[in-house]
Formats: C-alpha cells, structure tokens, sequence
C-alpha cells in the first residue's frame, strides 16, 4: 500500500564539508516524488541515507515508527526488505546472470519453491520487457537493459517504498520515455512510495506528484508540482526552466557581479505546465490530482497554455 | 594547527581499530546462519587454483636453498649427519608458513580485495545491502575460511615438496648419503613442529583473507581506489605477517622445549 518517509531535520556533511544541512520533508504514502538538484548537491547521498547506507551527522528518517538513522542493525536488515531500490548503473551482481540476479532477493528472504520463483522472477522480467535475456550476464548488456534489470530487481520483493538513483542517465530519450512510462504504470500497479532522484527537467515536469529541489546544501522547497511549475521564486524557476539566468551559475553559485549584470535582464515567461503522464491503461492512480486542482485550490494562475494535450510535448523544450 | 597534526597521527590508529572491528564482525558473522557452503566451496577451490602452483615452484628452490646453506656450514662443523634434520626444521618450522603467507597474501588476498573492491564500486555490495543481506556473512565468512583451510593444505605442500627438494640437492649436488638425510629427520625436529606450522598457516590465511576483504570492501574513488586497494592489502599483509610470524615463534619457543640430540 505504500509507507510515507518522515524525514526530519537530516544533517550530512564529508569531512568539513557539508553535503546539507537540516532537510526536512515528507515523503507521501503512494506518490511518486521528484528529488531535483544541481549536480554534486547530494542527491544520492539522500537516498543513501533514507535506506541507512549513509549515516547522517544529525536528524532521522522515521519508516513505519522505526528511526533509519538511529536502530541497530539488525532493524535496519528488517526495515530494508520495504524497499526496491533501483541504483545508477543496475548494480547487478557480475558473477550471476539475469535470472539469478533477479531471483537473488527471493532466494535469500523468503521459501519459496523454485517454480514459484520462476514465475515471479519472469512476471518481472516481462514488466521491464527483458524476457529472452534471462541468461545474459550484465557485462553483456547494455546501460539500459542494467537499469531495467535493476528495477526488476527491486520489484521481486513487492516493495513499499522504491527508490530510483537516476533512472534516466544515459539513456535514450525514447528509452527515457518508455521508463517514464513504466515508472507511472508501476505505482498505478502497486500503489507503491517511488522516490525519484535526477536531474532530467523532461522527466521532472510530467511523471511526479510532487517536487523537491535541494540547493545550495539545503532543501530549496517541496510541494505539489503545480506549486514548483508555478513558481516565481528563483532558484526553482531557473532550474526547472533550464536557464542561465538566475542564481544558479556554472559552479554552484554566481557571484555579486555576475547577479548585478542580471538585474535588469527579463526573465522568460514560464512555460505552461505540461499535463501529469497517465497510466498506459487509461486508470487515474490512486495519488493523481486532477490537473489545475492545486492552481485553483490556492489561488494560483498558471500559466498561459497549461493543462493543454499538446503542451506535453511542448513542456521539455 | 594542532588539531590538524593530532589527526593525522592518531588516523592509523583509526585505521587499525576499524581493522580490528572489521575483524570482530567477521568472526561474529561465522556464527550466524545460513552458512554459505556453496560460496565457501567455490572459493577454497578458486583460491586453491591460483596458489597451487606457484607454491609448489616456490618450495622446491626454498627447501634447496636451505639444503645449500646449511649443508655447506654444517660440513664445516663436521656434523653431515643432521643435514637432514636441520633441513626439516628450517622448512616444517620457519619457510613452510611464509612461503604459504607470502603466496596466499600475494595471489589468494590480491584476488579477494580485487574482487569485493569491484563489486564496491559497482555498488554491488550496496545492492546487497538494501537487499536486506549482510556482505560480511554472505560474501567475506566463506572467502576467510576458504583462505585459512587453503593456507593449511598449502603449508603441507610447502613441507613436502620443500624437504624433497632439500633431499635431492642434498644427496645429489652435494653428495650426502640418502640415509643419513632420512635417519637424521627425527634427530632434532618433533610433531609439535608441524603442528605449529599448521597453526601458523591457519592464522596467517586468517589474516590475509581479513585485511584483502577489508581493503576491498572499504575501496573508493573508482577503478584506480581498486587497484590500490589491492596493492595495500597486499602489503599490509606482508607486514602483519611478519610481525605475527615473529611473535608465535617466539611464544612457540617458549612452550615447547627444544630437543636435545
């Protein structure tokens, strides 16, 4: 049914240098959330930390009344069989081919016959549309094919909480789409938590719930994402948009000249929001808001040309 | 200033005590069930293939080079007698277990840090982590087994091939009597000598296939973290080994009374 990650106060630095500080955020029960961010603000390290591969200096992750940052480890092995966890490059183990790898989870955790796991393992396998390579060995592979073993991985346990690192790096934008497509039909399916860590504005605008930026080694805001697509604040509307103009600069932040020369420049209009991608079987999910439902509820004009079909396609440009 | 300085004396005693810890985690990780058998196999066997050979061509000029030595300085006392036990004691006591050291360290070690250092950066062992299995129990348990049951066999091999090897230099290069080199065997080593070279052998497997893992699993930065992950493990080895090697000849010597004539 999915689980909500209660996130509070979350500290990390390496060293003396501070990843961010005091990330506070909730992650709901069953929708899809989006963590956004320039590179190197630490994404990964959030996700790390929200399945206790990472220890935060300060501050916790409550799952299910259990504090990840905080329980022993045997808890933390128990707590662990909640999540799917897709990694950047699949992470499959070298040494067993598809099918071992993905049978691997069930193997190990539950008694199941061998017949069973068959079918579970190729049930999976058809999900992310690998059936035939189940012999294959993940060094003879390529990226995407990894990624999308990875998922069906992670999925063989029925997770409640999946956590995707980058699932769109260096993958095709065709190939993006269709994962795109396969993450929204996934949560319609099992009603999973899926949080989503990239930097992929496409992908952001259309597949999530909600939407979270970190920046600048905090956690710049978080909310529905008709409430970050409409937003006037900077940071959010830069990134979002793809800009050069704002305060994000090459590298990190721009300095006082640099804004100063800015000042007068005129921001582009934001792009109208692109309708939210819908599940391939037609079925609203059971998070899915209506579109314009958060604009109109809190008194927002969304921009000209939202909610259009079209603007799906006009959305990434 | 001074917070700098202190940090960066006291980082290896850091280093030796997440060692410790990590030694500590293996040996609670033995306990726990399932017990990897199918793992622990395969890796007895992997690392039996890497170091057989090498072993083997390592001991025969070993036990000959003992057999050199001492033959030519013992003729000299006019003793050829105990050529034979003077051989086995140099090769059962002392080469048997270092040589073992050295090639399990070189070649088992160097495959375990390479291997669990690639699965590192591949974040394998991440994987495996959220998957809800612990590496240590899955993947380190059986490999320091399988290090210390190969280090055993291996310290046997070193011991026989060594003391043949002494044997035909010794009767053949330097024209000993073959029965001599045999009579003398018992003259001045015992069984407790090959009982602690069996031991040595089982702690230094131990403690190569513990540093190499450790190494491994604490790699970073990439490929080139896992090539010097395998150059340190393979180095820290060595030292400890020689350190260890040191310290139970000496409490051995201090057990087990020499014998006389």
């Amino acid at each position: 049914m999915g689980v909500d990650i209660a996130i509070e106060g979350l500290t990390k630095s390496f060293g003396k240098q501070l990843i961010w500080g005091d990330v506070t955020l909730t992650i709901p029960a069953g929708e899809i959330c989006v963590m956004l961010g320039p590179s190197g603000t630490g994404k990964s390290v959030l996700l790390k930390t929200l399945i206790g591969l990472i220890k935060p200096e300060r501050g916790s992750v409550f799952i299910e009344g259990t504090d990840i940052c905080n329980c022993s480890e045997r808890e933390l092995y128990e707590i662990r069989k909640l999540f799917g966890v897709l990694f950047q490059d699949g992470a499959m183990f070298g040494s067993m081919n598809l099918f071992d790898n993905v049978a691997f989870p069930l193997r190990e955790h539950t008694k199941k016959s061998e017949t069973e796991i068959r079918n579970i393992v190729m049930e999976k396998m058809d999900l992310v549309g690998l059936v035939g390579m189940e012999t294959k060995l993940p060094g003879e592979i390529s990226g995407g094919m990894r990624k999308r073993a990875g998922i069906a991985r992670g999925l063989v346990l029925d997770p409640e909480i999946v956590l995707f690192d980058e699932p769109d790096s260096g993958l095709d934008p065709v190939r993006v789409a269709f994962l795109n497509q396969l993450i929204v039909d996934l949560n319609a399916q099992i009603d999973a938590t899926f949080l989503i860590v990239t930097h992929d504005i496409n992908s952001t605008r259309t597949v999530p719930d909600n939407i979270g930026l970190l920046y600048h080694k905090h956690l710049a805001m978080f909310g529905p994402r008709e409430m970050l697509l409409s937003s006037e604040e900077p940071v959010v509307r830069q990134f979002l948009n793809a800009q050069r103009v704002g305060p994000i600069g090459m590298s990190e932040e721009k300095d006082a000249d640099q804004l100063a020369a800015e000042k007068d420049m005129d921001l582009p209009p934001l792009p109208p929001i692109p309708l939210q991608l819908e599940p391939s079987n037609g079925i609203p999910r059971r998070s899915q808001r209506p579109p314009g439902e958060w604009c109109r509820e809190n008194g927002v004009t969304p921009p000209p040309g939202s909610f259009q079909p079209d603007a799906v396609l006009a959305g990434g440009a | 200033m001074s917070s700098i300085t202190s940090a960066k004396v006291l980082k290896p005693i850091g280093t030796a005590g997440s060692l410790f810890a990590f030694g500590l985690d293996v040996g609670r990780g033995l306990f726990r069930r399932p017990f990897q058998l199918r793992e622990f196999i395969q890796q007895a066997w992997f690392i039996a293939s890497v170091t057989i050979v090498p072993t083997a061509l390592v001991a025969i000029p070993f036990g000959a080079v003992i057999a050199l030595q001492v033959g030519g300085l013992i003729k000299q006392f006019g003793a050829q007698s105990f050529v034979g036990s003077a051989s086995v004691l140099a090769v059962v006591r002392e080469a048997g277990p270092i040589a073992t050291a050295l090639l399990v360290a070189g070649a088992g070690g160097s495959a375990i840090a390479a291997d669990l250092g690639a699965r590192k950066i591949r974040e394998e062992l991440d994987a495996m982590m959220v998957l809800g299995i612990d590496p240590i129990q899955r993947l380190v348990v059986p490999r320091v087994l399988a290090a210390m049951l190969v280090s055993v066999f291996l310290n046997g091999l070193v011991s026989v091939v060594g003391v043949a090897g002494g044997y035909v230099f010794n009767v053949i290069l330097q024209h000993g009597t073959p029965g001599a080199y045999l009579a003398s065997f018992t003259a001045l080593a015992q069984m407790a000598d090959v009982w602690q070279g069996l031991v040595k052998a089982l702690i230094f497997g131990l403690i190569a296939a513990i540093v190499a893992a450790y190494k491994g699993m604490n790699a970073g930065g990439g490929p080139k973290g896992v090539g010097d992950a395998v150059n340190e493990s393979v180095v820290i080895t060595f030292l400890l080994l020689f350190i260890v090697n040191f310290v139970l000849t000496a409490i051995y010597f201090q057990l087990v009374p020499s014998k006389t004539g």
